[in-house]
């Protein structure tokens, strides 16, 4: 078994008994990562940097100082900043900007002595569920469909994240999740990722998508994983306002996949006409696997979920037109000065060659629906629908603990399968109405479609329940057994 | 009293309301830590967050809050237990984040009002519709390259109190006391510099003319005029050409203008057509902010005596005329000075403040005040303190020196910041009280003017002035006055 293999625990584990060094450990991802340039996950690569805090993480290790994450080498999202490292949120508006700062929690997960490989590819500004739509090209899966060599979708937004630690060319990574951009491409690529509470994560230093909805997360390729990466990047951060001062568990201390005790909700207004038979059944099946783990099954009901999907697609709009308006070529990124143009030209040209269709297709919606005339019949409304959505989830979570959905309502499909914007964001229908809700939510792998394609359960939690959330995921883990590998390309 | 327009077809009354933006008195801005001060090099005082850096945040600053609190105290509004940041999004270079913060839905401050004096000394209720709290924008500068603008960011992010008053001002007097009298309570509650030369207070001036009675008409907002004579002269011009345009067929069309001080008038900057659409929405970077009866309470315990009260105080209890009482409180600072020098002067004197506060009122208004006007200062740095001034009252309350002999004696104190006691010493200026030598002088003017004796015996009083000036000369300017007087009638009489 090679190193890159190793789960980011076991690579813990490793490099705590000295089997292996960091820079071993990041040199072997190092090279997984050259191998495979043809996924596109990475951005930038940074191996000079990733040594240095290798090197950094073994006299560590070495002196019995280390953090909890020391030697791991993780992927970023590039729509984290991260100080001297170029940072685009794969926008053409954003090429060549370096930022002076790192953001709260790549910080935190530097300071925990993670390694840092490179910046992970996205779709632009985090818009999109296929990544499809970054400016540094599309990323690539590293999963094919049986007896197909069609190139598929790593889904989105944290495309790069999905693939680069699916494909081993990271332990793990830093996704963020807007409307589903962790869970979606956890599982199309058959790995785990987690998005915590509204508020758990500091947003200071991530590009902003909706600022009401981002939020930080970890993808990794266990449950257990993913709770170590968390338990480092959660935390109050006084530079974000919308951050919750409360202690952060150890989460993966407190690991725990006895579910005796829990009830498990399953929403019916989930059991959508035409959901794939492979999905439904491994739904059934994740049932069943909770309830052997002690829990109790209950049906709930989140009636107004039907207009989650409508809402999201006011509200992640409306704040994306605002956040994305400084980036008016006057003081970072790229300018475009047409000559003898004014301060509106330069705005026109700048942002028309500097963002991408689905961004400019985002802005337009935004303001929209913020304009005079329409801001209540669209925006007024979809926040009354979300403080609805908000309420149900409440409702349910008085008869339940925990909410058991697939996590999307397909496999990972082929490039250029969805050309309507609109069977795009559908993607998006389990995993949006949580996020809307600001509560804590999982994608755990269990299965393979019919064409061998992996296949991924959803656990919603309470507010601040990500211990459950995580207690459920491991159960679900525990029981799917789900040992799939992507092709390896290397 | 209304003002009105005189027009050919008859008279108009003028409606005018005005928006004050007040730079809150604070070492930060609103959202960031970065400084504040005024006249700093461009583009030194811009943190991360203020040129909207990718993924910065704002993280409100306590002390604006405090400061707008504190303001709508001292207003007698409603402080709204929850207010909101919205978002006023519209594009320009000095404005990095494409968004200014401002409170459009949930204001921190409601309604409210202030009393304003106008010259005939009737009083009036100006009604404060609602006061928020805003980030400035950055400054565009045009005028140092022939084809580039340049930006400072300096001011970006600063915190405003936008002052919003009902449209209840009818004239230009009563728009000019009414920002001179919001000038000096934001100046005694501290929490704006007043500094309108710097644009710490700027105000949008928004006027309408209509016929007695009739509704309300058409508005035009002149924006940012920057001083209290700007303000009364934007109105006038304004309710003048608005009269014109309509008695010469035309009408007003709502719309944002500029003064221009150079020319007194005003001119278009850009219609309605053309407004733009601000798309305000809740900024979800910030917290709706709660505000907790304790923490009110808190904040009305730090105001001062605000200048109304303190007007009303000086004349009922310590009997200051209105003229007295309006100089010393026209400025915290004066009222400061004012309070120490009669608190010290009692002390020294041992009498009753009430008693020395006329005393000390005066000396300020003609004394301290022509000396500071003499020499360019104002009364934060004035040559003397309450104390030393206190020092030189108390040596005339009892009777060492005169009202005179004191004029020259503060000259000196200013001249070398001695005390006054040891100026009068070294000087030998002590006055003389001692009645057999104030007699020795009296038998000497007496004995060589013995004709006016005589003519004074002989019915002519008012040669007594004539004896006391004679007698006050040759004692050298230093004896008693009220002696002089008490032993001369005395004597002549004898």
């Amino acid at each position: 078994m090679s190193l890159t293999d190793l789960t980011l625990s076991a690579m813990r584990t490793g490099l705590a008994a000295r089997e292996f060094s960091a820079c071993e450990l990041t040199q072997a991802h190092l090279d997984a990562m050259a191998a495979n340039r043809h996924l596109n996950a990475f951005t930038v690569e940074t191996p000079e940097l990733a040594l240095a805090q290798a090197g950094a993480a073994d006299v560590a290790l070495a002196s019995g100082s280390a953090g909890s994450l020391a030697g791991i080498p993780l992927g970023i999202k590039d729509l984290f900043c991260t100080k001297g490292v170029e940072t685009t949120a794969a926008s053409r508006i954003l090429e060549g900007f370096v930022p002076q700062y790192e953001s709260t929690v790549s910080g935190k997960l530097l300071a925990a002595g993670a390694v840092m490989l490179g910046k992970l590819n996205l779709d632009e500004f985090a818009m999109g569920s296929s990544n499809e739509t970054s400016a540094a090209g599309r990323v690539i899966s590293p999963w094919k469909a049986i007896g197909s060599d069609a190139e598929l979708v790593p889904g989105g937004s944290s495309g790069g994240s999905a693939s680069a630690v699916s494909a081993r060319l990271a332990a793990g990574a830093t996704g963020t999740d807007t409307g589903g951009s962790i869970r979606q491409p956890a599982a199309f690529v058959g790995i785990t990722g987690i998005k915590p509470t509204y508020g758990r994560c500091s947003r200071w230093g991530v590009v902003a998508f909706a600022s009401s909805l981002d939020q930080a997360g970890p993808m990794a390729r266990t449950v257990e994983d993913c709770a170590h990466m968390l338990t480092a990047m959660c935390g109050h951060d006084p530079k974000d306002t919308t951050s919750l001062d409360l202690p952060v568990p150890d989460f993966a201390a407190l690991l725990n996949a006895d579910l005796r005790g829990k009830k498990i909700g399953i929403p019916k207004e989930y059991r959508l006409d035409g959901l794939d038979p492979t999905i439904a059944k491994l739904w059934d099946d994740g049932l069943a696997w909770l309830r052997a783990a002690g829990a109790e099954p209950v049906e709930v009901s989140l009636p107004h979920t039907k207009y989650a999907l409508p809402a999201y697609y006011i509200i992640a709009p409306a704040e994306a037109s605002s956040n994305l308006a400084r980036y008016d070529g006057v003081r970072f990124g790229q300018r475009v000065m047409p000559e003898g143009g004014s301060l509106a030209d330069m705005y026109e040209a700048t942002r028309a060659a500097g963002f991408g269709k689905e961004v400019k297709r985002r802005i337009m919606i935004g303001t929209y629906v913020l304009s005079a005339g329409f801001y209540d019949a669209y925006f007024t409304q979809a926040q009354k629908v979300r403080t609805l959505i908000a309420r149900d989830f409440e409702a349910a979570f008085e008869v339940c603990d925990l909410l058991l959905t697939p996590t999307a309502p397909s496999a990972a499909f082929a490039f250029g399968a969805k050309v309507d914007p609109l069977d795009m964001y559908l993607n998006d229908v389990f995993t949006v109405p949580s996020s809307l809700a600001g509560l804590p939510a999982m994608s755990v792998p269990v299965g393979l479609s019919a064409d061998g394609l992996p296949l991924g359960l959803q656990i919603i939690g309470r507010p601040l329940d990500e211990q459950g959330v995580l207690g459920a995921g491991l159960a679900l883990e525990r029981a799917a057994g789900f040992t799939a590998k992507p092709e390896k390309r290397a | 009293m209304s003002w009105i327009v005189k027009g050919e077809t008859g008279d108009w009354e003028i409606v005018v309301g005005l928006e004050v933006h007040a730079q809150v008195t604070a070492e930060s801005k609103l959202f960031s830590g970065a400084a504040t001060g005024f006249g700093a090099e461009p583009n030194t005082q811009v943190s991360l967050v203020d040129a909207a850096m990718p993924g910065m945040l704002p993280v409100l600053n306590a002390e604006c809050v405090r400061q707008a609190v504190r303001t709508g105290l001292a207003l007698g509004a409603e402080i709204n237990r929850v207010s909101v940041f919205d978002r006023k999004n519209y594009f320009y270079a000095d404005l990095p984040q494409g968004y200014q913060i401002s409170q459009l839905y949930h204001p921190i401050v409601g309604e409210g009002a202030l009393d304003i004096t106008l010259s005939d000394g009737t009083t009036k209720s100006i009604g404060i519709e609602r006061i928020h709290l805003e980030q400035d924008a950055g400054k565009s500068v045009h005028d140092l390259h022939p084809a580039r603008s340049f930006v400072d960011l300096n001011r970006s992010g600063c915190a405003l109190m936008e002052i919003v008053s009902r449209p209840d001002i009818r004239s230009p007097e009563e728009a000019g006391a009414y920002v001179a009298a919001l000038r000096q309570l934001l100046r005694y509650v501290g929490s704006c510099d007043g500094n309108m030369d710097e644009g710490s207070m700027r105000a949008d001036v928004n006027v309408s003319v209509r016929r007695a009675g009739a509704p309300f008409g058409t508005r035009t907002e002149t924006k940012n005029v920057n001083s209290v004579r700007f303000i009364m002269a934007a109105v006038e011009v304004e309710a003048k050409r608005q009269v014109a345009l309509i008695e010469g067929g035309g009408t007003v069309v709502q719309e944002t203008r500029l003064f221009d001080p150079g020319t007194g008038t005003t001119r278009s900057m850009r219609s309605k057509e053309d407004a733009h659409d601000y798309r305000y929405f809740p900024d979800p970077d910030l917290l709706p902010v709660e505000l907790t009866e304790d923490y009110i309470d808190a904040c009305r315990a730090t105001l001062p005596e605000l200048p109304v009260a303190k007007r009303r105080r000086y004349v009922e209890a310590l009997g200051l005329t209105d003229y007295l009482a309006d100089v010393l409180t026209a400025e915290k600072a004066n009222a400061a000075w004012f309070e120490a020098l009669s608190a010290s002067l009692a002390t020294r004197s041992g009498k009753p403040e009430a008693d020395m506060a006329k005393t000390a009122a005066n000396w300020i208004a003609s004394e301290l005040f022509g000396a500071l006007k003499r020499l360019g200062k104002d009364i934060d740095t004035a040559p003397v303190t309450p104390d030393a001034a206190a020092e030189l009252l108390a040596l005339v309350a009892d009777g060492t020196i005169s009202n005179t002999v004191a004029k020259t004696v503060f000259e000196a104190m200013l001249e070398t910041g001695e005390g006054a006691a040891a100026i009068v010493d070294a000087k030998g200026l002590r006055q003389v009280s001692d009645t057999g030598a104030i007699d020795d002088a009296i038998a000497g003017v007496l004995d060589a003017n013995a004709d006016k004796v005589a003519q004074y015996r002989g019915g002519k009083e008012a040669l007594f002035g004539f004896f006391v000036g004679q007698t006050m000369k040759a004692m050298g300017g230093k004896a008693n006055p009220a002696l002089i007087n008490e032993r001369l009638k005395a004597l002549l009489a004898g």
